[in-house]
């Protein structure tokens, strides 16, 4: 094995189709892309050099801006409402459900599978104002409180955007959590408990450290994914009312596809790109420091 | 080692071989190439909006009708995309050269203005001229749709319609109101309905544009025809005052609660529904809406039940009352490359027979003239007909110069106009500066 190993040629052989693959659909097109944001044009008018024009737009647009601020929002957001819920949920299925937790771990998951754009409608029915009352808005009337118009300003869409993601992903981080939480041997929480141990001093001093890498696995997953955040969003608000809602990914796709400034674009999505990488970064330098040494 | 080397140089050469013509595999299928486009189609292939079907269905009738000859030689074939992505999927074919004989040119005039800057949009008027049918085009489309495409026939004009008030003649009679004809009665109208505790307006704000239109409209009654004209050749800032006062007055309305709950979510065809079955008052659309007006199985007051209404004069303004914002719907254009002597067929018996099918099948109104007498469905389609024809003067609507940054800017922000979440001159700003970046 290590004379194989040793061999350049076997290694070449060996990762030489998978990095031709990754070349052809990963490196090509990002290379391509970041050649983009120098250009200016489109397919129709064809393309041609900007400089670096379109990164000093970058820093001047207002609705970059807004559309960064609000991506990073709904990213803090959703990944602690995400990994917060999933990891409640956990807790629950190994300690309190036990191995009865089958049924509730089944209907967590649920809205998972469930296609996004659905996800999206339903909850459109579920907070409308018109045509129809939703039952959001019958609850509040029948509390004698007026109907609250939730698609009508960003304020709202966005707690609504927050609500629908958390609920519907919070059942796959759960799961998640849960497959860690089950490799806790017994005897350490068996040896903690005898140790006095108990409820919130048990999670906070053996539990959460021993689940810790995959808590941290999750936060990588959730943070990177709501950055990109792209069809709940389409499928809620579109963007809206006005640019609300609007995240950086689907300011992208409006400035390439909608009105053709496919420069622009690939600047966007580099940044998009740049702030995932450095978020990751971050999350991975916090994760390092081992929390059971104390 | 010496007996390695040539393994290695031959892997080396390998591997930059390999890569070369995936680079190149990348390159031909990204780039496109021009040997599809420059053959004579086979097909008198038709790319449509989903939204649309008078168009694809009288194309339809005329296959299997009038124009049997033009399809057995170029056989029609329609396909459809959602309008939300028509732009994009234009620009992809348009990238490749493979666009259809005959398409919906875009959300936007300024998509088919890009086209055909390019070559690849068919210059109509030289085409029609030597097939002989140009005199088959009502002379106020033909004017339209100069006055969109940089004084070129760019498109075909499938519907040609003018833009007004839709108004229920019940309600109105029942709370005592005529149609007004200044805008303080309109708003006074508006304020007696709403005491009634009957909707004055149904508008749909998830769409924007029937919001924007309100604004164009005002705009073109309080500051005169060249108002938005004006605003493309950069005299004028949409956020000057007397512009901003437009947006202020719409905003009013909704500030009112004239346009119901919700707005914002309201779709097209829930705004279309409010009005059909008599839970709004008034209706701004176009002279399309007489195909859903003369449906009976939509239209739950019934047609005798609905007046059309010009956008009423503002007190003091520099435009008149009969002039009408016009359109020709979703531009319809040919390609410029596969415009042969087939295509000239099909586009030949469109001129002479289109006009009066899409009337008689659909009761839409188009911009061919009318060979075959049709009788009216009902009054208000005689009433807007007629209004047509002795119509002098036409206007555009309010994104009509715009880009297609700038159109979707407005259209997406003129549901917070009349929610109050953004302010008129925010409003103006947003749209100004959108403008701007074109």
């Amino acid at each position: 094995m290590h004379r194989v190993l040793g061999d350049r040629r076997a290694i070449a052989i060996l990762l030489g189709p998978a990095l031709l693959v990754y070349s052809l659909i990963m490196l090509v097109p990002m290379v391509w892309s970041f050649g983009y944001s120098f250009t200016k044009g489109n397919t129709i008018d064809g393309f041609t050099g900007n400089g670096v024009a379109n990164f000093s737009r970058l820093f001047d647009d207002p609705a970059v801006h807004d559309a960064l601020w609000f991506t990073l929002k709904y990213a803090a957001l959703v990944t602690a409402g995400q990994v917060v819920a999933g990891y409640l949920l956990a807790l629950l299925y190994v300690f309190f459900l036990k191995k009865s937790s089958a049924l509730i771990r089944t209907l967590a998951f649920f809205p998972v599978v469930l296609p996004t754009v659905a996800v999206g409608l339903l909850f459109q029915k579920f907070f409308q104002v018109a045509p129809q009352t939703g039952p959001v808005n019958s609850l509040l009337n029948a509390f004698g409180v007026d109907s609250i118009d939730f698609f009508g300003s960003a304020g709202s869409a966005f707690w609504v955007l927050i609500l629908m993601d958390v609920w519907r992903s919070m059942g796959f981080y759960a799961v998640l959590l849960f497959a860690g939480l089950v490799d806790i041997p017994d005897e350490v929480l068996e040896s903690a408990r005898l140790d006095g141990a108990s409820g919130l001093r048990l999670i906070r001093h053996i539990v959460l450290p021993l689940s810790l890498p995959v808590l941290m696995s999750s936060l990588v997953f959730s943070i990177n994914g709501t950055l990109k955040v792209f069809d709940s969003i389409v499928a809620l608000t579109n963007g809206g009312p006005g640019n609300g809602t609007t995240p950086l990914t689907l300011y992208m796709f409006q400035t390439s596809f909608t009105y053709s400034d496919y420069g622009y674009g690939s600047t966007i999505a580099l940044l998009l790109t740049v702030v995932c990488l450095l978020v990751s970064l971050v999350v991975y330098r916090v994760s390092r420091r081992d929390l059971t040494e104390s | 080692m010496s007996l390695r080397m040539p393994h290695v140089r031959r892997a080396r050469l390998s591997l930059l071989t390999a890569g070369t013509a995936s680079l190149a595999l990348l390159t031909t299928a990204c780039g496109g190439g021009d040997a599809g486009s420059s053959a004579a189609p086979k097909e008198f292939s038709y790319l449509s909006v989903t939204e649309n079907t008078t168009v694809k269905s009288s194309l339809t009738t005329l296959s299997k009708g009038a124009c049997k000859s033009a399809d057995d030689a170029l056989p029609l074939k329609v396909e459809t995309v959602p309008q939300a992505s028509l732009d994009q999927k234009l620009q992809l074919l348009a990238g490749q050269d493979a666009l259809p004989v005959q398409f919906a040119a875009g959300n936007a005039p300024a998509l088919t203005q890009q086209l055909a800057k390019s070559g690849k949009v068919a210059d109509l008027e030289k085409e029609l001229t030597s097939l002989g049918v140009l005199d088959q085009l009502e002379p106020a489309a033909v004017s339209t749709v100069k006055a969109l495409y940089g004084g070129k026939v760019e498109v075909l004009p499938y519907e040609y319609n003018i833009e007004g008030i839709f108004y229920n003649k019940k309600l109105f009679g029942e709370n005592g109101i005529a149609a007004p004809g200044t805008w303080d009665e309109l708003v006074a109208a508006a304020a007696k309905l709403d005491a009634a505790h009957v909707q004055p307006f149904s508008a749909s704000g998830q769409q924007g544009w029937p919001i924007t239109r309100l604004v164009s409209a005002y705009l073109y009654r309080s500051l005169g025809p060249d108002a938005l004209q004006k605003v493309a050749d950069g005299k004028a800032k949409l956020t000057d005052p007397e512009y901003v006062k437009a947006a202020e007055e719409i905003a009013a309305l909704g500030k009112k609660g004239y346009f119901g709950q919700g707005v914002g979510s309201i779709d097209y065809d829930t705004a279309m529904n409010q009005f059909l079955n008599g839970k709004a008052a008034m209706f701004y659309m176009g002279s399309w809406a007489l195909a859903n007006v003369s449906d009976a199985e939509q239209n739950k007051v019934g047609a005798e039940n609905v007046g059309f209404m010009p956008f009423p004069a503002v007190a003091g303004g520099k435009g008149s009352i009969d002039q009408y914002p016009s359109n020709v719907g979703l531009g319809i254009t040919l390609g410029a490359k596969s415009f042969d002597k087939k295509t000239g067929a099909w586009v030949s018996c469109i001129a002479k027979n289109y006009g009066s099918t899409a009337l008689k099948d659909h009761g839409a109104i188009s911009g061919f003239k009318v060979n075959t007498a049709v009788k009216d469905a009902n009054e208000v389609t005689t009433q807007v007909r007629d209004t047509i024809g002795a119509s002098k003067q036409n206007v555009l609507w309010f994104e009509a110069l715009f880009s297609t940054k700038a159109t979707t800017v407005s259209q997406t922000n003129a549901a917070g106009l009349v929610t109050g979440s953004t302010k008129p001159e925010q409003f103006m700003q947003t749209v100004q500066d959108a403008l701007a970046a074109q």
